[in-house]
């Protein structure tokens, strides 16, 4: 058995006295595309974020590659923070795409992709800036190197922020509504990207409104609802008929509102 | 109003120009730190911060001034008088710079930094990579406008001994008898070096290219 990529060990999140995560157990297989999908408000981002510890976890354990992230086990089963050189360290394995891009504005798109790489790990200027235009070029964006990201759409924004993920030579690349803010006809580029992503063998976990991607390029699908995992499977399992009543319910909803298509 | 008194009236404005230049500079300086540590979870840093922006905001400029003039000389430090006026203004201008940098600090969107975090950045190195640039030039504008009171102000800075602009004004208007020739002359200088500020804010302002193209 190899080590999974990331798993998440009875993982609670609770914001003040909400509890939005009730114990999730999973595990994401690595080279693989996992999928996570589930009405609004399920708690799809707050766990993404845990994987990434962007959240601290309230309960539970997070391991990257089967590096503790963030919280280690204590002598007494009560988990202690390790130091923020160690979560850099371990956090270093992950990239993450975010919804609304988080590009850095006063830095050109050249400028956004070179910068860890620079201010990190003390690479040289030019060089950092050769390796981030080989990452421009992987997403089509060469030519734009020299724009700053109000001069950008919001698809090319989004490739910018891929590639500035890819520049650090991630393990996993997590991403988190990718295409959520962008206008239909400039998803197409992104989901290209992540298509040829996956097809590179990166360990990807996408949660996604986009079931049509899900269904052609997920390798697992996770389905949550109110803060559980209600079921994790490969897509055939997931998507064919008889469905799980919560996903078909939830599907269907989908599939009325014409957002994907699925034979 | 004769050449040579007005050759004497741009000669002080240069030293109103210079002193009020190295006050913005330190206090600008300071004013980083200030609002990074006001902003600090640390109650040891936050509180202090804010101390030093509520006494700095709170007394009036004359009081400070004539302060650290006599409380320099009081701890020993015998300096000459131009240090003290500097270092009243520098003071007074980087608890209001602490305060519009604040705002700029907090006007930085979460998801910037956490960008940053996933990108491997320390603390510090999103400090000075992300948070300071950004919150400096959200904050710009009203630096501007800093710039531009400490200017004014520094005509204070006479009751401390330093012959800048205002007073340079009132002694030769007191030896010449022409106090609205000169005090027009000194209003217009400090018109002009004004609307330089202003204008050298607004074309560099310009210059940060992002925001919009
Ligand atoms: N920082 C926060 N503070 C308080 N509550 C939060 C916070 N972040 C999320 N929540 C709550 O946690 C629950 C899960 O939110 P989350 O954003 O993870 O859902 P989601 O599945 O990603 O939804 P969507 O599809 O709309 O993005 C929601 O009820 C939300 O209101
Ligand atoms: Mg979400």
């Amino acid at each position: 058995m190899t080590t999974p990529a990331i798993s998440v060990k009875g993982l609670i999140k609770r914001f003040g006295e909400v509890e939005v995560l009730h114990g999730i157990d999973l595990e994401i297989p690595q080279g693989q595309v996992s999928c996570m999908i589930g009405p609004s408000g399920s708690g799809k981002s707050t766990l993404l974020r845990c994987m990434a510890f962007l959240e601290e976890a309230t309960e539970g354990l997070i391991y990257i590659n089967g590096e503790p992230l963030g919280f280690a086990p204590g002598p007494q089963g009560k988990p202690v923070r390790l130091p923020a050189a160690r979560i850099r360290a371990v956090r270093s394995q992950i990239g993450m795409v975010f919804q609304q891009f988080n590009l850095w504005p006063h830095m050109t798109a050249l400028g956004n992709v070179s910068e860890a790489l620079k201010t990190v790990h003390g690479v040289r200027k030019s060089e950092a800036e050769e390796r981030a235009m080989l990452q421009l070029k992987k997403v089509g964006l060469a030519e734009r190197a020299g724009h700053y990201p109000s001069q950008l759409s919001g698809g090319q924004q989004q490739r910018v922020a891929i590639a500035r993920a890819l520049a650090l030579e991630p393990k996993i690349m997590l991403f988190d509504e990718p295409t959520s803010s962008l206008d239909p006809e400039l998803t197409g580029e992104v989901l290209n990207v992540m298509r040829s992503l996956a097809a590179d063998g990166m360990t990807m976990v996408v949660v996604s409104h986009e079931i049509g991607f899900a269904a052609s390029v997920g390798q697992q699908i996770a389905f949550l609802e109110q803060g559980r995992l209600v079921f994790a499977g490969p897509p055939r399992d997931v998507f064919n008929k008889p469905r799980h009543p919560r996903l078909d319910q939830f599907l269907d909803t989908y599939l009325d509102r014409g957002a994907a298509m699925l034979a | 109003m004769s050449w040579k008194l007005f050759e004497l009236l741009v000669q002080a404005s240069l030293y109103t120009v210079l002193i009020s230049f190295i006050s913005i500079t330190i206090g600008l300086a300071i004013g980083i730190v200030v609002s990074a540590a006001s902003l600090s979870s640390q109650r040891a840093l936050s509180i202090p911060a804010r101390t030093f922006v509520s006494f700095f905001r709170g007394a009036p400029l004359l009081v400070q001034l004539l302060l650290i003039y006599n409380l320099l000389p009081a701890l020993g430090l015998n300096v000459p008088s131009v240090v003290a006026a500097i270092a009243g203004l520098s003071l007074c201008t980087a608890a209001y710079q602490a305060e519009n940098l604040r705002g700029g600090f907090q006007s930085v969107p979460r998801g910037l930094l956490e960008a940053a975090d996933m990108a491997g950045l320390s603390a510090f190195q999103q400090f000075r990579r992300i948070r300071a640039p950004i919150a400096l030039r959200l904050a710009f504008p009203s630096l501007v406008n800093e710039a531009i009171m400490i200017l004014k102000a520094s005509s204070l800075v006479s009751v401390v001994g330093i012959v800048e602009l205002t007073r340079m004004a009132q002694d030769l208007a007191a030896s010449t008898y022409r106090p609205i020739e000169l005090f027009s002359a000194a209003g217009l200088l400090y018109l002009i070096i004004n609307w330089l500020i202003a204008s050298g804010g607004s074309l560099f302002e310009r210059s940060f290219r992002w925001g919009r193209p």
